[in-house]
């Protein structure tokens, strides 16, 4: 007996994309401008939902699993689209207004992730590749969003490509996982697989395409070509939710079958972990473009949450999670800001940031709010999240990485530095001009300051996330 | 036990002011800014009398000892059912006194700086900062575990970035404060990763926990795993490192002369007084881990930075002519004593002499250092100019800052009955019973301390008198008031206050003697360090023209003290300077500043040599794709030991 209930979530989902599909037809030749509130609107109805409780189970025979952890990374990632989807408010409803491409980017951005969804809630590879594609494929016409632009156009080219040659190597890696054990169950593959060359093979070529959607080093050199060419929203969807989806898949399913097998896994994390947190680094130390700079310090960032993955317990699964939502309001933090002036000005490089404190202090202090959580710095939510851990990586004896992922706060902290000292210490002769954002987008502005102080000061957050933890 | 709730509106209150005065300071007139922060100060500076009172006089001893009090204690987040991060209040004879000391201080400068920033754009942001810092260290002091001490020295450390780099609009003061705040995080990564350790291995943040005597520390013998250390004497060793980072202990000493770009009132607040002793304090807020563990073999790592810090920093500070670089570098090398003397300590009786003057040192270092910087802040604020070479002759336009800094001096160089002299005499005794080399070292240093701070005495007030644009004047009330508290503060301090009754490791009382036999001889180098200061400095130029008429070639070589002064100059520029001091300078700006820019430089080329590969080619993207994946593949199987592929 199936209970359809489990799946509420992405029942409700799905029923908004169809609903938008109807709406943009019934509104052919009309304003279309409403469609941006409609959705925005029924959106949020629908994390208002997610926030009723749901039981834990199975359906389809263990191809579809929920427990409240699952259930509340929705949530978490849902938070993140709500506060997005504000943020972009602006650049939906005029950029494109005329155009007659209004429901477009809700649509792409739905169907997504509803993709991720089925990743994170997965329990056979079959939903789970089935989960991956359908996230990964809207995200190239989102990348390619802005047609007249050449750079848009290649962003989604690159990204494709690139997606495509992750997808076969991933689904190369599930059939071997399927020729060694004979199932795709997640729970059978656990039971089944066993030490061998074969089986290596299999596992890391499957861990590779989610490598791929995190921005591990070394599949990650598609990230800051996309985030660059793509139109702003986009590239703060994909640095932010798409990443963090793809980061509690990656937890979740090593979780469910790597348990007996971290010989395998372990190592190639442990040198993602290094690789990913020190080149990402090294290359943001030198971005001139704001855009591209916060591409790589979200690839460093991914690096840190490996920390939280190696160590593989309820504390290392509690600090991944809450990690990865302080690191969505920071990151959202930050890409709003990005967005909102790029779209008022176009005005995208760091040096235009000069000053920017004399004329818009209250964004620049919702830039400084997120740059210090990214970078760690108390009190606010990033310092505890890299905090917790720095502490399960230790606690799992991982000191040298953790030595390196504090070098590497260290150089971090520089960079993040850059952008404050351009902001608030730097005098430019045509400083960025006062402007007034729309209401929608200032609450989305507003909703991540909450968040970044919300998720670090009110400790009852990570008591629930750790709570949650113990079932996985 | 006494009732001590009231502690909590110690933070509440600076809180309040910096909200207030960062959300709408500048929305109101500057000068209220300046008050509310003022007025908050006020009252946790009477509120830190107090608890300091009811503490010492009121709880006194309990069984013979000094409690430990916790007046909060509350479970902030739970990492694991057994690892909590707490926040609390922590009432115990060197927390009470820090709060005293950061209290004073902070009140004296918030005063201070209403006079000193008056007319600065930035008035309501510099007093916004200065509440900040003031909750960041009143927290940081209070700590009832390591975990609440590294989050607020994190925060100390940011409010210390935001107030060097105050006068944003000069480059260097954005340089130096960038370089302050990524040199000490660099130690911090030292900090965390001890506490890190010592968190698995001993399970606990708690500090009680860690120093009690059957706790996982004491109780437990680990064994060593490395160059003879435990895994706790390596955590020990590192908190150790994010100390000496924050307490700019050689070689991480770099950044807190370049921290003089602050406005003057920061560098006493912060620089002088209160942040950077914040190393001296951790060291001694573990101070019973530290002697238990390992026999006390780390001891001997803070003892050595300690005196290493003191001597190399004294040198270097005979050669400066910025007057801030000079009383920088004088504080890392009195810091280098404090260090020390919790070096050389024990726990029981007698032998934890050394704890006791570390931490008289650092009370009585606390006031005449201020008394210093905002004395030099004062002369500043007249002639414009920090350099000494631009000052002299001021005793006459400046009477209240000129002999406030006199004494200032006077203690700073250990004469009684300034406060100095008698922490200063406890540090070379317990210096001297535990190893004479270490108190030779920091003998010689008291006679060069007592030289180059009389060069700047007799530099700025006396000397030959310059040409000044406007003829300087003395400081408004405001400023000069807080200049005469403090140095009626470093009067008495020293023999009024029973610091041995107060504050000894085991906590029970001690009655402290000034040992003559040392006493005596560390005065006397300290006035052989004034006397050469004066030959040298205090030159009077105006003797009047008719009587080197009369005496004729006997005038000129009287005046020109039998060509003393010249040999002297020439033994002590030429040999002293030349020789000695300034190669240790040159050591300092570029051996070891090099190495940290060599750091940076290393970074940046790795960085450049990296971007080639990001070349916008998706053939590439592809290749290195898969090239990546088969090199970890083969790396992984070649660990698991599949490279024969039978599977």
């Amino acid at each position: 007996m199936n209970n359809y209930i489990l799946m509420r979530d992405e029942f409700v989902l799905l029923g908004i994309i169809l609903l938008l599909l109807v709406a943009e037809i019934m509104l052919i030749g009309k304003n279309r401008k409403i469609v941006a509130g409609i959705a925005t609107g029924m959106f949020m109805v629908h994390t208002v939902i997610g926030f009723f409780p749901l039981p834990e189970g199975v359906l389809f025979g263990g191809s579809y699993r929920t427990t409240h952890l699952l259930h509340n990374m929705k949530n978490i990632m849902n938070v993140g689209v709500v506060i997005l989807l504000l943020q972009t408010w602006t650049w939906a409803r005029e950029e494109w207004s005329g155009r007659g491409r209004m429901s477009e980017f809700y649509l792409l951005i739905f169907s997504t992730l509803l993709g991720m969804y089925y990743m994170v809630s997965s329990g056979d590879f079959l939903m789970f590749f089935l989960g991956l594609e359908l996230a990964s494929l809207p995200i190239g016409g989102l990348a390619a969003y802005d047609l007249s632009k050449m750079r848009s156009a290649e962003a989604g080219a690159k990204f494709i490509l690139m997606a495509g040659l992750a997808s076969a190597i991933s689904l190369f890696g599930i059939s071997m996982i399927y020729g060694i054990t004979g199932s795709l169950y997640f729970s059978e593959v656990a039971q089944n697989f066993h030490l061998s060359g074969l089986g290596t093979i299999g596992l890391l070529f499957f861990i590779s395409g989610l490598a791929f959607k995190i921005s591990l080093v070394p599949f990650h050199f598609w990230t800051p070509d996309v985030y660059e060419g793509a139109p702003v929203p986009v590239t703060s969807y994909l640095s932010v939710i798409s990443k963090a989806a793809a980061i509690f898949a990656l937890a979740i399913v090593l979780f469910l079958i790597g348990r007996e097998f971290v010989s395998i896994w372990k190592p190639a994390i442990y040198w993602m972990a290094v690789l990913t947190m020190t080149v990402g680094n090294l290359f943001a130390l030198r971005q001139k473009n704001m855009k591209r700079f916060l591409a790589f310090s979200s690839v460093a960032q991914a690096g840190f949450i490996l920390l939280g993955i190696l160590s593989f317990d309820q504390m290392g699964m509690a600090a991944v999670v809450y990690f990865a939502a302080i690191y969505i309001f920071s990151n959202l933090a930050t890409f709003g800001v990005v967005q909102v002036i790029s779209l008022k000005t176009g005005k995208e490089n760091m040096d235009d940031y000069n000053g920017l404190y004399r004329t818009n202090p209250k964004l620049s202090l919702v830039m400084l709010l997120g740059l210090f959580s990214l970078a760690g710095i108390p009190p606010v939510a990033g310092f505890f999240g890299k905090f917790f851990l720095f502490m399960s990586a230790a606690a799992h004896g991982y000191y040298w990485l953790v030595i390196i992922a504090v070098i590497n706060v260290t150089i971090s902290l520089y960079y993040y530095l850059l952008v404050v000292r351009a902001m608030f210490l730097r005098k430019s002769d045509t400083p960025i001009e006062p402007f007034q954002a729309e209401m929608p987008v200032k609450i989305g502005l507003a909703l991540t300051v909450v968040g970044i102080l919300a998720l670090g000061l009110y400790s009852p957050f990570y008591d629930f996330i750790l709570n949650l933890s113990t079932n996985i | 036990m006494g009732d001590f709730t009231y502690t909590i509106w110690i933070f509440v209150l600076p809180v309040a002011a910096f909200l207030i005065t960062g959300l709408f300071g500048s929305r109101m007139p500057a000068k209220i800014s300046g008050w509310i922060g003022t007025a908050s100060i006020s009252v946790v500076f009477l509120l830190a009398l107090r608890t300091a009172y009811q503490y010492f006089f009121q709880v006194g001893f309990v069984d013979g000892k000094r409690p430990t009090i916790f007046a909060y204690k509350e479970v902030w987040m739970k990492f694991s059912d057994t690892l909590t991060f707490d926040m609390g209040i922590l009432i115990d004879p060197i927390s009470v006194m820090m709060l005293v000391v950061v209290a004073t201080v902070s009140f004296m400068v918030h005063i201070y700086s209403i006079g000193y920033m008056k007319g600065d754009p930035g008035y309501y942001r510099f007093f916004a900062f200065l509440s900040l810092f003031s909750v960041a260290m009143l927290g940081l002091v209070v700590a009832t575990n390591i975990f609440q001490i590294y989050f607020f020295w994190e925060l100390v450390g940011l409010s210390s970035y935001l107030l060097i780099g105050f006068y944003y609009e000069k480059p260097s003061a954005v340089a130096a404060a960038k370089k302050a705040f990524i040199v000490t995080r660099f130690a911090d990564l030292g900090f965390l990763i001890g506490i890190l350790l010592l968190s698995y291995y001993a399970g606990t943040f708690d500090f009680m926990t860690l120093v009690s005597e059957d706790g996982p520390l004491l109780a437990q013998a680990a064994p060593p795993v490395f160059m003879g250390l435990s895994v706790f004497g390596i955590a020990l060793s590192l908190i150790f490192i994010g100390g000496a980072g924050k307490s700019a202990m050689f070689p991480l000493h770099i950044w807190l002369p370049d921290a003089m770009e602050g406005p003057t009132p920061v560098s006493a607040l912060i620089h002088a007084a209160t942040m950077v002793v914040a190393g001296v304090y951790l060291v001694a807020r573990l101070f019973p881990a530290y002697h238990g563990v390992d026999g006390g073999a780390v001891l001997h790592l803070v003892a050595w930075t300690g005196a290493i810090s003191s001597l190399f920093a004294a040198i270097i500070a005979m050669t400066q002519d910025d007057i801030k670089r000079v009383l920088a570098f004088s504080t890392m090398s009195q810091i280098g004593y404090m260090m020390l003397a919790l070096g050389v300590s024990g726990m029981e009786g007698h032998d934890g002499l050394g704890y006791m003057a570390s931490m008289f040192h650092l009370f009585t270092h606390a006031m005449f250092k201020a008394l210093l910087f905002l004395g030099a802040g004062s002369v500043i604020h007249a002639v414009h100019s920090n350099l000494m070479s631009k000052m002299g002759g001021l005793h006459k336009y400046m009477k209240i800052t000129s002999w406030t800094f006199l004494i200032a001096c006077l203690a700073i160089s250990g004469i009684p009955p300034f406060s100095g002299f008698f922490s200063k005499d406890e540090i070379l005794v317990a210096a001297f019973e535990k190893d004479k080399v270490l108190w030779a070292i920091e003998y010689i240093v008291a006679g060069i301390t007592a030289f180059y701070m009389f060069r700047i005495y007799f530099g700025i007030f006396w000397g030959k008198k310059r040409e000044y644009h406007h003829a300087p004047h003395e400081s408004p009330l405001v400023m000069t008031v807080p200049l005469i508290i403090l140095a009626g503060l470093t009067m008495v301090i020293g023999w009024a206050l029973p610091f041995g009754d107060l504050m000894m490791p085991d906590r029970a009382a001690y009655h402290g003697h000034i040992e003559w036999s040392l006493a005596i001889p560390s005065i006397l180098i300290g006035a052989v360090g004034i006397v050469t200061a004066y030959i040298f400095y205090f030159k009077e130029t105006n003797l009047p023209d008719r009587v080197s008429g009369a005496f004729g070639q006997w005038y000129v070589w009287a005046k020109d003290k039998f060509y003393f002064d010249e040999i002297y100059q020439f033994f002590a520029h030429k040999i002293m300077f030349a020789g000695v001091a300034a190669p240790v300078a040159w050591f300092d700006r570029h051996i070891v500043d090099g190495f940290y820019n060599g750091l940076a430089w290393l970074t940046e080329t790795f960085s450049y040599l990296l971007e080639g590969w990001q070349s916008g080619r998706v053939r590439q993207y592809a290749f290195t794709f898969v090239a990546g994946l088969l090199v970890i593949l083969f790396a992984v199987l070649y660990l698991n030991g599949f490279m024969d592929f039978k599977g």
